[in-house]
């Protein structure tokens, strides 16, 4: 057996989806079982005067409305966030708000009641006596003098101000520089969309007193351990949260939500089962959304394209409350990647989180990466028209060279492995560069407006040693649980914290097992999403699962095989010195006598009897594993596409892709390039289509999808992939994130090719999403000879 | 009111309230949950099946104007074995989170079966009622094409 | 999201349905594709609704005397798949939405909910088609231009059917064609652009242009009209002509998060200018 690593297996978990047997939270009925809707803030910003429920009481079918002052009788606390920057104002996050609403979508009372229709019958009678005020809009805003005020406590709407990088350094760049570029821009608000809307279903038992929740998490094990300690008080041994199967997440489906101590507080207090499912526009305006940077930043370069240094200040827009991680991923997630793949010697960064009237702001695909690697490949871009070099040209002459790996950059990381001329090399060759700008000067001589666009980008992803969280604020560490057990019968139950809601653990985890003992895939299960198996996890998000997750399996893998060996030593009257576990054959043997040897089914079932064990050895075949990781691994990518704009309109059309990525190792090349080519759609959504439009009131504007435009079918050609491999050194699997790498790198790849296509009009800049209005209204300025 | 229809070949009489949308009457009636609900604008075709022949989104039908219909879901798409269709999005990884996995493969079976000779434009034209956030839809425009070929094969 | 309650009648005939609609002060509703997704979304509270869906005599394409006639219970796929239907009408059915919306959607509730960024107003009222409308005083024809009256608003009275709707038959002199610039999001039309011409050689011997997406309700366009009427319709005289449509937008062009007025005001003669091209190529 063995070598299932590396092959395109397809999923196994394929078949209940493919037949509408997928276990999402909403597809939950239990006996008895009520209703839950949320009544939600209309109003940006507003005063609470005075509920009346009392209409919506006395509906038939309704069992209770709730409001804040219930929880408040109960003791329930408020929602925590858990990543500490120094001098963070934290505001006050409770399940139902008290005397304000905060953001449209905010959230007021709750209803009960027997059947979901009835619920929202009941939320559209309830009557709240709101005295509209002044919303904080627009993160740089937000922070002037005179702007209304989203928390008491929190001055100048400014939560945290958080700097990184060697400023004299930097200061040093910029004064010796031949050449700054400049650049102003504003990564747009997102909303993340996941197809499958939030839901959690909840019962509490009575008889033993334990609560279980079902909820749409990406991290079920970290929600527990928040709700066990902050919000629901129940302890963690008597909670039991399950995250079937969730249908996206792309990291709105991490933080812990006011809907998930609601939902089993709601059922302990009427003694029922409890069910809430999120409408799409319900989750629009109460999901955490992604991005929202005002970025002023600055490119420092010799006359000969050597960049010398890179500054930016950034206002991070968080929303009307802190969610769990937000303000991780615009300072540590965010600063630190400033290096790109390139050698800079001068780089600093500052951030102002900022607090406005609109719905929180977290980890959305990439979560500050993505808005690193933009601020970088568009100065980069800029420098390289300014300089008149090719912006493939600009970019190879600082790459970090292959030889100075491991990499320390003077932004706090040290890149573990990388070949990035090895990847320009093949994602030139893959895409016909060359001839792509022949191709491009015959379509401008013909007054086409065609453009290649290029960014190469980095991840820092499989977040980080858990000392490493502690000193940058985060509550938790980023450590992975992993246990392997092999039961007597010889089948093996691999239990992983990490989550699948879409990624196919339950495939790549069990090739990855299978390898290690050589069994059949057909004998290894894998177990994910429900904290009575899963004991201890921190969940999948960071592009974490395979190298952090997994480790975890293969070093418990690794445990078991130690422990087969010795048994089988014992059983054999060898050395233990002088066996070897033979992953082709799945046996232990003795060196030089293969015939003499035990096969991994004997060992399983000697391992449960108990009948004869080496001295000291206990019986049974299972191990647990924490493992941490010692560094983030550092995928990386250049992607180059070729884009048309209609001059009449200002559409786009992509006209090629070419995506190349250099992940390290690959366990399901299928899996891999399926990770790359949705991440590519999502970043191409962002640059072309995609915004969460707040107006100045505060109204979500695009709430529904009929104005939130998601990417579809027929805006995209057949993308082309391809793969360096530079294994990470530090992980047992050589493997690095791929989850996010797509997304990053096609945001500011499309971005430079629109820009590269509108450059001989003299456009050098446009905020995204590349609507085809603004790339309309720009055409028009120049022609007309304005600015 | 009472309503009377077939889904997937079984015949069931239910009482509903007027305003039953046809998949919350699929979904919490007949317990056949594969029919997603991804929206509430009838933009991401997640709740797609087939009602007398044609597919439609049940979150935008009523229950009382189903009365009478013949209905297929998900569930009742596979004949023992997997349908092409499922086997192609199966093949070439057309799917990852799974949620809009049910519509879009009952979407594109009435493409295929409705469509001669598509090329990957009309597949993607077609497809522009089912949104997926996952897969970037190019292994599903790929299943498509497999699934034709098959289906056309099958005749 | 759920609609709310309302009580539930369904008619046989026009006849039971216009009396079922006074009797309850009801609705009608015919495939459900704009009045559902409003009531979900419970903008629309109709407390009660005659469903006309099943009144079989309402379904179908037929021709004779040189018109088309279209029950308003057709469906949008119905209508593309025609064949014998002028190329503006096929196009754009197949335009609308997306293959499932267009399985359900019909073009009377269509042009009866007459939202200004559906696509078919603009056809209809390019085609110059009749509308057949029957009440609880008989049936009345209304031509399209003069349905369409504001922002969701018509003709149609309260108590009024949409029962067919007649349009011009395929000639081989005449072609036709409606140019769309999709909002990304909800792929309804930003500006759409119809044109039916009729040609005698290279020259245009009749013109009928309607422009729909940006203002509140679709239009006919006589200037454009004017300007290729006994001309010879080369690529110059076309754009020429495209450009006279702004004289016809009225004051009343929208904005929103998708696309500003000035935007819109500014793809108006780029669509007529497509439509144009197409409808001459066609004819």
């Amino acid at each position: 057996m063995a070598a299932n690593i590396g092959q395109s297996i397809r999923r196994f978990e394929d078949p209940r989806f493919l037949q509408g047997q997928g276990k999402y939270v909403a597809n939950l009925t239990l006996p008895n079982m009520a209703y839950m809707a949320v009544k939600r803030s209309p109003h940006a910003h507003a005063r609470i005067n005075g509920i009346d429920s009392s209409a919506a009481e006395a509906m038939d079918g309704v069992i209770a409305v709730f409001t804040g002052h219930d929880l408040e009788a109960d003791d329930i606390g408020w929602l925590p966030c858990g990543w500490q920057v120094p001098d963070l104002r934290m505001p006050a996050l409770r399940a139902l708000v008290l005397h304000k609403v905060r953001h449209v979508g905010d959230r007021v009372a709750i209803v009960l009641a027997e059947s979901p229709y009835i619920a929202e019958d009941a939320v559209e009678a309830i009557q709240v006596d709101y005295e509209p005020l002044p919303a904080a809009i627009g993160a740089r805003k937000a922070t002037e003098p005179g702007a209304p005020q989203v928390h008491r406590g929190v001055d100048n709407n400014t939560c945290f101000v958080w700097e990184l990088g060697d400023k004299e350094a930097h200061e040093k760049a910029f004064a010796e520089a031949d050449h700054i570029v400049e650049l102003d821009l504003i990564n747009q608000r997102l909303i993340a969309t996941a197809m499958e809307p939030r839901a959690a279903v909840a019962q509490w038992n009575a008889f033993t007193e334990e609560m279980t929740l079902w909820t749409t998490s990406q991290n079920p094990n970290l929600i527990r351990w928040v709700m066990g300690a902050f919000t629901l008080k129940i302890p963690e041994h008597k909670l039991r949260l399950i995250s079937p199967d969730v249908g996206g997440g792309f990291g709105s489906k991490i933080p812990h939500y006011p809907e998930e101590v609601l939902v089993p507080w709601a059922a302990r207090k009427i003694g029922r089962p409890v069910k809430w499912v999120a409408a799409r526009s319900e989750s629009a305006m109460s999901d955490t959304q992604g991005r929202d940077h005002v970025t002023r930043a600055r490119l420092a370069l010799k006359n000969d394209g050597t960049i010398t240094g890179i500054g930016v200040e950034t206002w991070a827009d968080m929303g009307a409350y802190l969610s769990i991680v937000a303000p991780l991923i615009p300072t540590a997630f965010y600063i630190t990647v400033l290096s790109g793949l390139y050698k800079i010697p001068g780089i600093y960064g500052k951030t102002y989180g900022v607090m406005t009237n609109t719905v929180w702001v977290d980890a959305y695909r990439g979560a500050g990466r993505p808005e690193a690697a933009y601020v970088i490949e568009r100065l980069v871009d800029m420098a390289a028209h300014k300089l008149g070099m090719d912006p493939i040209a600009l970019r190879e002459k600082n790459l970090i060279p292959a030889d100075e790996f491991p990499y320390q950059t003077p932004v706090a990381l040290s890149y573990d492995s990388g070949n990035y001329k090895g990847l320009f090399a093949k994602a030139l060759d893959v895409a016909n560069y060359e001839k792509l700008r022949r191709d491009q000067e015959k379509a401008r001589a013909e007054g086409r407006l065609v453009g290649v666009g290029v960014a190469s980008c980095i991840e820092a992803s499989g977040p980080v040693p858990s000392a490493v969280s502690g000193a940058l604020g985060g509550v938790t560490g980023f450590w992975e649980a992993g246990t392997i057990r092999v039961h007597a019968s010889g089948k093996v139950t691999a239990i992983t914290g990490a989550h699948s809601h879409g990624q196919g653990h339950d495939t790549t985890f069990v090739q990855i097992v299978a390898d290690q003992f050589g069994v059949s895939m057909d004998d290894v299960d894998l177990v994910h999403g429900d904290t009575a198996v899963v004991t201890n996890g921190m969940g999948t998000y960071g592009s974490r699962s395979t190298s952090v997750g997994a480790s975890a399996l293969v070093k418990s893998s690794e445990k078991i095989r130690e422990k087969m060996k010795k048994l089988a030593a014992h059983l054999l009257e060898a050395d233990v010195a002088d066996v070897v576990y033979d992953t082709e054959k799945a046996a232990v043997y003795v060196k030089g006598s293969p015939d003499k040897s035990k096969s991994f089914g004997d060992l399983a079932y000697a391992a449960y009897t108990g009948h004869s064990l080496p001295e000291g050895m206990e019986p049974g075949l299972e191990e647990i594993t924490y493992y941490d990781p010692h560094n983030f691994t550092y995928p990386n990518s250049l992607h180059i596409a070729q884009v048309e704009i209609d001059r009449d309109t200002g559409e786009v059309s992509i006209q090629r892709y070419v995506a190349v990525d250099d992940v390290g190792n690959v366990i399901n090349p299928l899996i891999v390039e399926g990770q790359v080519l949705g991440g590519v759609a999502q970043g191409v959504g962002q640059a072309l289509w995609e915004h969460g439009v707040y107006d100045e009131n505060g109204q979500l504007v695009s709430g529904t999808l009929l104005d939130y435009a998601m990417p579809r079918a027929d805006r995209f050609p057949m993308i082309e992939t391809a793969r360096t491999v530079t294994p990470s050194p530090h992980n047992p699997l050589g493997v690095k994130g791929v989850g996010e790498m797509g997304t990053i790198t096609a945001t500011p790849t499309i971005v430079n090719a629109v820009l590269d296509a509108l450059a001989p009009l003299g456009i050098d800049h446009l905020d995204m999403p590349l609507s085809a209005p603004k790339i309309h209204a720009a055409i028009q300025g120049r022609m007309n000879g304005g600015d | 009111m009472q309503v009377s229809l077939t889904v997937n070949g079984k015949n069931y009489r239910r009482d509903v309230e007027p305003r039953t949308l046809l998949v919350d009457f699929l979904r919490d009636h007949l317990n056949l949950t594969g029919t997603n609900i991804g929206c509430d604008t009838s933009q991401c075709g997640s709740c797609t099946i087939h009602m007398n022949g044609e597919a439609v989104k049940s979150c935008t039908v009523l229950t009382v104007q189903a009365d009478g219909a013949d209905l297929r879901t998900i569930e009742g798409l596979a004949n023992g074995e997997l349908h092409p269709m499922q086997n192609a999005f199966w093949n070439e990884h057309g799917l990852q989170c799974g949620f809009c996995t049910p519509g879009m493969i009952m979407s594109a079976v009435k493409l295929v079966e409705n469509g001669k000779n598509l090329s990957e434009e009309d597949i993607r034209h077609g497809l522009e009622g089912n949104i997926c956030r996952c897969t970037g839809y190019q292994n599903i425009v790929k299943a498509v094409q497999a699934a034709a070929k098959e289906m056309a094969g099958g005749d | 999201m759920y609609p709310p309650k309302f009580d539930y009648y369904r008619a046989g005939s026009v006849q039971e349905a216009l009396t079922l609609r006074k009797q309850h002060n009801a609705k009608f509703l015919a495939g459900g594709h704009s009045l559902l997704p409003a009531m979900k979304l419970r903008l629309n509270d109709p407390g009660a609704l005659v469903d006309i869906g099943r009144i079989d005599a309402l379904k179908g394409i037929s021709e004779g005397n040189g018109t088309v006639t279209i029950g308003a219970l057709t469906t949008h796929t119905m209508v593309h798949a025609a064949g014998n239907l002028p190329d503006i009408l096929t196009d754009a059915a197949g335009w609308i939405g997306d293959p499932m919306v267009r399985n359900r959607g019909t073009v009377g509730g269509n042009i009866a909910h007459a939202d200004p960024a559906s696509d078919l107003p603009t056809v209809f009222v390019a085609l110059r088609a009749r509308f057949h409308l029957a009440g609880p005083g008989g049936s009345r024809v209304v031509e399209a231009d003069r349905f369409f009256t504001g922002l969701f608003e018509t003709a149609l009275g309260e108590d009024e059917l949409v029962t067919a709707i007649e349009v011009p038959a395929r000639s081989n002199q005449t072609g036709s064609a409606y140019a769309k610039l999709f909002n990304p999001a909800s792929r309804y039309a930003i500006v759409g652009a119809g044109a039916v011409l009729t040609m005698a050689g290279n020259e245009c011997t009749a013109a009928s242009v309607a422009i729909g997406g940006l203002t509140s309700f679709s239009r006919r366009a006589p200037s454009v009209e004017a300007a290729l009427v006994g001309r010879k319709l080369d690529d110059a005289a076309l754009e020429a002509a495209a450009a006279q449509v702004a004289n016809d937008l009225g004051d009343d062009v929208m904005g929103d998060i998708h696309a500003s007025a000035d935007y819109r005001r500014s793809m108006a003669p780029v669509f007529v200018r497509r439509a144009l091209a197409q409808a001459r190529s066609r004819a």
